[in-house]
């Protein structure tokens, strides 16, 4: 792989990421009952709220403690205070997380302190409050995501008896994808706590009557049991181990820990169906070998047309792995893997993968949009795969863009995208194989009048208007 | 203040918000709380001093625009308003110096003056915005300095937007950005004052809009000198002073900058309305009667009659699909709060709830007169506070942005975009069709049949 020179780079154009409190108030959203406030200055979770929103169709409610100039001066624990008082009035969530913002994170607030401090004085029980550290400036909303993940391991798990479930700890995938995966745990007869669930708060169905707090997530009481149980399986495989939920619950309570890549493409499913059973010792069910053959013979189908695609992959890092295996599984080589993280293992383990890749793939670590763009332009890519923010590729460079991950704004249905498993490979493939073709149908006709005819020495086409419009 | 338990349930309602809402009719007193920062913990709709500001400042098409401080700010702003440009599309980057631990410990001075200068070599920009963000206001760099020294070095504009999201709240910013396009502004040393020549303030060209506007001037003999801030750029905004009338349609953001223009360089301002026929009629005949010229006054009303007989008819069979149901009305200023009023009242619509996330108390004054006995009226409301009203005074559909459209969804409701996003034009003539359209295309959707019946 050959690997950008980094050097210590003054400004970002147009981000390929967002800030760590974002992708830590995802996680949150997985849990039964709980809210999230964001301790800094107003802006910040409206701006947030409405990200997320505009991804998930959702309403979605963030606190803030919004700070003030006299808070930042003089500290905002009382600003925090307020803030949790209306949010446990308006809500009664059971777990509140607190996420700090870069403002907090400047002025030293120690929110830790301050939540044990909330509830001794309130004299509050059967109240979690679990504070994370996110200031905009520490990572990106990747590291955010699984740091709020741990955080909330950690805060509620309690050392309990063994019980012989397993702990699965899924990345920020779409709600479809949590449903597909718990439907494969279900097929396979395990026991299991999922978290984040967002499955069905992030994609809720129209119900009365209304309630604040969407139904669903994680309970909190089966994450407190997380220790007991005797395995995690964590899809988690570029996620640094201090990052790492799935590390914590091995090294502090000793549960064996299985970190695999997503369960997307045939491989990466089968080491998921393979693990269970051998967790479960049941064997797979004769309907995941159905789909799985259905899988094959969709590759099959496709896999000339794939060989045309010279790929750009961009976005988080764990999707971002998942999405290169896929593609280099059907032949799709990637010409350029991006992600706006800073994340050395997603490198590492891309090696292996593109061993067999004609041309070497370009690795843009903390990249940007532009960095990407110019990385596009000069290996000839022609299909692009990532969230809605690579729009320009197809806007300024006629790049068509395979939307998935988060965020997509410009398109519906983010929340209902299927990728993952047997079944939602197929349909990730079906997506990405019609794309290439549908621009290819789109250009060969041009493309070709312009290669060959006009070299013939005869007369311009008189049809030129219809079989050369121009194209990019 | 009101008695809530008196009126409806109060079982969820933040205490410190009470004076911040009320009842049309119910009490004595008819002044709202309004433009103090949002209460912690509130869920407020309300952004930040930086988002003010950035609305007002990213149409400049133009324009650099710099976000000095760690990614996310850069990153929720990047490209999301509807506004367009008729030149440069620079303004739809959104540039950041991308902070990180070390330049918040160290300092981050070196890195912007770096990041200026990489990008005006780049992208050969005469102009160019740097937002201050929370951090920048706290580790205590002196933009102000860079700025000039940037300024000095590369012989372009480089301004300061004053935007630390924790002094103050969205309309702090709206001032902000007014304060760094006065800086852009040439004294008139000698400008020479166009008589016919307006500047239309506060029209960010959402889906074309400022164009449409100025397609009907033009028509009534008015030319526009520069729209603030739609399509606008660096030259023509620099030429602002030469007009001779200020006319202000979003007044929440720009009415500071009129008043510093009327003091600065004499020129007077009309407060001015485009959405609905009925606002839009009313503006062009005051414009007209502002210049006080009788072919103006005829030519506007020729205009009228045949805009009006265009679109009157399509609006009217809208109007009895939708006589009798009720709105609720989210959004950001007092101005779009008012006119919505109106124009609700055109399609045979009442307005039950009214609230905005930075109305001014002359505007909550005028809401309220406007308004139908009973209806809600309420400042910096919040999800909990607009499903209770909403639900609570029978409300069909509700106007509001991106964050209030899914709880309007689940809560079985119609809802209109009025919001920065949209790409349809919701202004002038063809506007007030297309808001018909919009709000009878919702509330009379054959979904509802499904969603409300469950």
């Amino acid at each position: 792989m050959a690997r950008e020179k980094t050097t210590y780079r003054m400004v970002n154009e147009n981000p390929c990421n967002m800030c760590m409190p974002m992708g830590g108030i995802l996680p949150f959203k997985g849990i039964e009952e709980s809210m999230v406030i964001i301790h800094g200055s107003q802006g910040c979770s409206t701006y947030m709220r409405r990200h997320i929103a505009e991804h998930y169709n959702e309403p979605i409610d963030v606190g803030s403690s919004s700070l003030n100039e006299k808070g930042t001066v003089y500290g905002g624990a009382q600003n925090l205070f307020q803030a949790l008082d209306n949010i446990r009035k308006v809500y009664r969530p059971r777990l509140i997380g607190i996420l700090t913002s870069c403002l907090a994170e400047t002025i030293g607030e120690d929110v830790e302190g301050i939540a044990r401090y909330y509830l001794k004085q309130r004299g509050l029980e059967g109240i979690s409050l679990v504070a994370v550290s996110t200031p905009g400036y520490g990572g990106t909303h990747s590291e955010g995501y699984w740091l709020a993940v741990k955080k909330i391991v950690a805060g509620l798990a309690e050392t309990t008896g063994k019980h012989g479930g397993i702990n699965v700890i899924v990345p920020n995938l779409s709600p479809a994808d949590i449903r597909e995966i718990k439907r494969i745990l279900n097929l396979m007869g395990v026991r299991y706590t999922l978290v984040p669930d967002i499955s069905d708060t992030l994609d809720r169905p129209i119900a009365r009557p209304y309630t604040k707090i969407p139904p669903g997530g994680t309970s909190i009481e089966s994450v407190r049991r997380m220790p007991g149980a005797a395995a995690t399986i964590q899809f988690g495989v570029t996620v640094e181990e201090k990052l790492s939920p799935g590390h914590y619950l091995q090294s502090e309570f000793g549960v064996p820990l299985y970190n695999l890549p997503v369960p997307m493409g045939v491989e990466a499913t089968d080491r998921l169906v393979d693990l269970l059973a051998q967790l479960s010792g049941n064997s797979a069910p004769q309907i995941l070998n159905m789909e799985r053959g259905r899988l094959l013979d969709c590759m099959v189908d496709s896999h000339k047309y794939n060989a045309l695609g010279s790929g750009a992959l961009f976005g988080d890092p764990e999707l971002v792995y998942a999405v290169a295996r896929t593609c280099a599984e059907n032949g799709l080589y990637p010409a350029v893997v991006a992600t706006g993280s800073g994340n050395a293992i997603l490198e590492e383990l891309l090696g292996p993968i593109l061993a067999d890749s004609p041309q070497q793939a370009r690795y843009l670590n903390e990249a940007d949009f532009t960095q990407i763009r110019e990385a596009c332009r000069e290996t000839g890519v022609n299909i692009a795969i990532g969230h809605s923010d690579g729009k320009y590729l197809t806007e300024r460079e006629g790049i068509p863009l395979v939307r998935i991950g988060f965020p997509i704004h410009d398109r519906v249905g983010g929340q209902r995208l299927l990728s993952v498993g047997y079944t939602g490979t197929t349909m990730f493939l079906d997506r990405v194989t019609n794309t290439i073709l549908e621009h290819k149908h789109r250009n060969y006709r041009a493309a070709m009048y312009r290669k060959f005819y006009r070299k013939t020495g005869i007369e311009e086409c008189p049809h030129e208007k219809y079989c050369a419009k121009e194209v990019r | 203040m009101i008695k809530m338990a008196g009126a409806v349930k109060n079982e969820n309602l933040i205490l410190e918000r009470e004076s911040s809402i009320l009842i049309k009719g119910r009490q004595r007193k008819s002044r709202l709380k309004c433009d103090t920062d949002s209460i912690a913990g509130c869920v407020s709709q309300r952004a930040c001093v930086y988002c003010g500001a950035r609305v007002v400042l990213n149409p400049v098409t133009d324009a650099i625009h710099l976000v000095h401080g760690p990614i996310g700010c850069a990153s929720y702003t990047w490209d999301i308003r509807g506004s367009l440009s008729s030149g440069s599309e620079l303004y739809r980057n959104s540039f950041s110096t991308d902070l990180k631990e070390n330049d918040i410990i160290f300092g981050s001075e070196k890195k912007l003056a770096g990041a200026i200068d990489e990008l005006v070599q780049k992208y050969r920009a005469e102009l160019v915005f740097v937002y201050a963000t929370c951090v920048v206001g706290v580790i205590g760099d002196d933009l102000e300095a860079v700025c000039k020294a940037a300024s000095k070095k590369h012989g372009i504009k480089v301004i300061p937007v004053q935007s630390s999201g924790f002094i103050g709240n969205k309309s702090a910013g709206y001032r902000a950005a007014c304060d760094a396009l006065l800086r852009l502004i040439e004294p008139p040393g000698g400008a020479k004052r166009h008589t016919k020549k307006i500047n239309y303030l506060g029209d960010f060209n959402l889906a074309g809009e400022a164009w449409i506007i100025t397609g009907y001037l033009r028509q009534i003999g008015v030319e526009i000198n520069v729209v603030f801030t739609g399509d606008s750029n660096y030259h023509n905004l620099q030429k602002a002073p030469e007009a001779s009338l200020n006319i202000i349609q979003c007044a929440g953001s720009m009415s500071y900058l009129a008043r510093r223009m009327e003091e600065l360089y004499g020129i007077p301002s009309l407060q001015v309305s485009f959405l609905g026929l009925e606002d839009t009629s009313a503006s062009l005949r005051n414009i007209a009667a502002f210049f006080n010229d009788a072919r103006m006054m005829n030519l506007a009303e020729e205009l009228i009659e045949r805009e009006t007989g265009a679109f009157r008819p399509q609006i009217e069979r809208y109007r009895e699909k939708l006589e009798g149901k009720k709105a609720a009305v989210y959004v950001g200023g007092g101005f779009k709060a008012i006119s919505l009023i109106k124009q609700f009242r055109e399609i045979g619509i009442d307005v039950v709830m009214v609230g905005t996330q930075t109305g001014r108390e002359e505007e909550y004054r005028i809401l309220h007169d406007l308004a139908d006995d009973g209806t809600v009226i309420l400042d910096d409301a919040n999800p909990s506070e607009l499903e209770r009203f909403m639900i609570e005074k029978g409300a069909h559909l509700l106007v509001g942005g991106v964050k209030e459209r899914p709880l309007a969804y689940k809560l079985g409701m119609a809802f209109i975009d009025h919001n920065h996003d949209r790409k349809h034009p919701l202004s002038g003539y063809v506007g007030a069709v297309n808001f018909a359209r919009e709000v009878y295309s919702t509330v009379c959707s054959p979904v509802w049949k499904y969603a409300r019946e469950i």
